[in-house]
């Protein structure tokens, strides 16, 4: 759709003699990019594959999780995850293929990394990203939890929530290829 | 396909000479239209312009605002007040709890044309529009790619500049269709989350060569400065193709629900792709899997699987004029008038039909040279004040048709709610009232 930029530039060499002059092409290409350390680059990103690269250290477990989501996720979630105001989070595993469906955290979503992504960067939805990771890795346990997909004893962290299993892994059909 | 579904030109007809004669300047247009069910006189309407009479004694022709001194200058211009009713149709799920989380649909039941003026642009967001200081927002490119940049509104307004006509569409537009009962509502307030803009800025190509993309880099995740960072996953092929990094929008800077002051734009792609208020790009082997492209803007199916990264937006289009809750005052002549468009490339025809799709006419196109850019189709047509279901069919350059509203809804899972672009039908009945109706 647009022109190859090599060739551009290329173009714009051959008429480089006049450069002070006003071109149409770029005489060189144009660079107004600034660098960026290492270092700055972990505090802008939040978001985590499904392998669970990125995922920051601390840890969190059920019981944190119940006592996280109740002060900051049931006034819209509703009590275990039931939904409303806001959707559901848990239930309907095995109604996909129904005339009902419910879609929710533990019937559909694939990957439990998206959740502690979508809690970190989006949640509380008055006030987003004022979670602690152990916060954000507590109440991803208690939503897994509610949902049957871990024990209650079970702690997420780096290493434990990519390997969770969630029921609908393999219900996508992967159009892109 | 049955032979009452082919198309026929035969039910295409041209005006008579007498009636080219009778109906002035306007036949002359007429002439080089085609009609849908053509062969009755046109009716000349008299228009009675400014016979005002006055106090003056001349009796001379002249409204009162042409006996006063008109208003001043304004720095930024706004409709006539008789055309503030002109409103998008606002939809929110959530309610006061997430009052910016949803969709405020494009009027274009009341528009014309191809371009979508800047304030009646369709607007899907997800956790309200945020207040983005351009001086201080910046957008990281990072990754897999040789050399991380950062780059300021500043720098990014310093690079050569491409200007593209594209439409947006949510991948969600028509989802009120598919609830069981047709919603007697505007043409928008169902059809409307889409739109058209001319769009300015830089080829995203651009900067991914500075940066020095890697060759293991197979895929771009797009992250918005809205406080849902909305994000999505975009393969390294549409990035290096025709993506743009928007700074303006119809010649001016960005509208703040349009993604001001920078937004990637992916066309012909599902609208919540090209993310708005643009602050990350991460060069990556793989998708991200976000919420958005999981959870949300996947398509379920009948057998409870779920098609997933269906970017592109179907062929598709929708009669705006005459459509839902307008009334036809007296059978005559009509314009038939509608937008058309493709994900996959440029509209080559648009079809309509007054029959419920028994019989098909080729309607006249404006911007079909223009792929992922909105067509306006515009046709005649003699309402003869019977009762009558106008329909209208696009098919694109790839040879993609719009499929009818049971093909379309035959392929899904009932609670699907994304790509729906089947075939719309509007009821005129005997008191020339237009009604959605499921046909």
């Amino acid at each position: 759709m647009f022109t190859p930029r090599r060739l551009v530039v290329a173009v714009a060499a051959a008429l480089s003699a006049c450069a002070a002059q006003p071109t149409s092409v770029p005489v060189k290409a144009p660079a107004f990019g600034s660098p960026v350390s290492a270092a700055e680059i972990p505090r802008w990103d939040i978001s985590i594959p499904p392998s669970g690269a990125g995922l920051p250290a601390g840890s969190g477990d059920v019981k944190r999780g119940e006592a996280v989501y109740v002060a900051q996720c049931q006034a819209c979630h509703g009590p275990k995850g039931v939904g409303k105001p806001a959707d559901p989070l848990v239930g309907g595993i095995g109604s996909l293929a129904t005339g009902k469906p419910l879609r929710t955290v533990g019937s559909y979503w694939p990957y439990a990394t998206t959740l502690f992504d979508y809690t970190r960067r989006a949640m509380p939805i008055s006030n987003p990203l004022s979670l602690s990771d152990d916060e954000v890795y507590a109440v991803t346990a208690y939503v897994l939890y509610l949902n049957g997909i871990i024990a209650e004893s079970a702690e997420m962290n780096a290493q434990t929530l990519p390997q969770v299993k969630m029921p609908n892994r393999d219900g996508f059909v992967n159009v892109s290829k | 396909m049955d032979a009452k579904n082919r198309s026929s030109r035969a039910s295409v007809a041209r005006p008579h000479q007498e009636e080219s004669e009778l109906a002035g300047t306007n036949a002359r247009k007429m002439d080089r239209r085609t009609f849908l069910a053509g062969g009755a006189a046109a009716a000349g309407a008299t228009a009675f312009a400014g016979l005002t009479q006055d106090a003056n004694g001349q009796g001379l022709a002249g409204q009162p605002w042409e006996r006063t001194y008109g208003a001043g200058f304004r720095g930024y211009g706004q409709p006539s007040r008789f055309e503030q009713s002109v409103q998008r149709h606002i939809g929110r799920p959530y309610g006061d709890l997430a009052p910016g989380s949803g969709a405020a649909l494009s009027p274009i039941e009341r528009l014309e044309g191809i371009i979508t003026p800047g304030s009646l642009h369709n607007d899907r967001s997800h956790s309200g529009t945020p207040d983005i200081d351009p001086k201080q927002h910046q957008l990281l490119l990072h990754g897999l790619v040789a050399r991380p940049l950062m780059f300021s509104v500043d720098a990014l307004s310093r690079y050569p500049m491409t200007s593209r006509i594209y439409f947006l569409e949510c991948s969600g537009n028509s989802n009120r269709n598919l609830v069981p009962q047709p919603a007697q509502v505007p043409a928008g307030a169902i059809h409307g989350n889409i739109a058209c803009s001319e769009w300015t800025g830089i080829p995203l190509s651009v900067l991914l060569e500075e940066a020095g993309l890697l060759p293991q880099a197979k895929w771009l995740l797009a992250e918005g400065a809205d406080s849902a960072h909305m994000s999505r996953s975009v393969p390294i092929e549409k990035a290096l193709d025709d993506a743009m990094i928007a700074l303006y929008q119809n010649g001016e800077r960005l509208r703040p629900e349009q993604g001001y002051p920078v937004r990637l734009l992916l066309p012909g792609w599902e609208g919540n792709m090209s993310v708005k208020w643009l602050r990350r790009l991460k060069a990556t082997e793989g998708p991200t899997y976000t919420k958005d492209e999981t959870s949300k803007y996947t398509d379920l199916l009948p057998d409870g699987k779920a098609l997933q990264f269906t970017f592109e937006m179907g062929v598709k289009s929708v009669i705006t004029k005459p459509s839902s809750t307008m009334t036809l005052p007296q059978p005559g002549f009509y314009e038939i008038s509608g937008l058309a468009w493709s994900g996959g490339g440029r509209v080559r025809r648009v079809e309509v039909s007054a029959d419920a799709g028994a019989t098909w006419s080729d309607a006249v196109l404006y911007g079909e040279e223009r792929p992922k850019a909105l067509v306006r189709f515009r046709l005649l047509w003699e309402w003869k004040g019977q009762p009558a279901v106008l329909q209208s069919r696009a098919t694109d350059e790839k040879g993609n048709v719009q499929p009818p509203r049971k093909e379309w809804q035959a392929r899904y899972s009932p609670d699907n709610r994304f790509h729906n672009n089947s075939i719309v039908s509007w009821s005129v009945d005997a008191d020339g009232s237009v009604k959605n109706v499921y046909a």
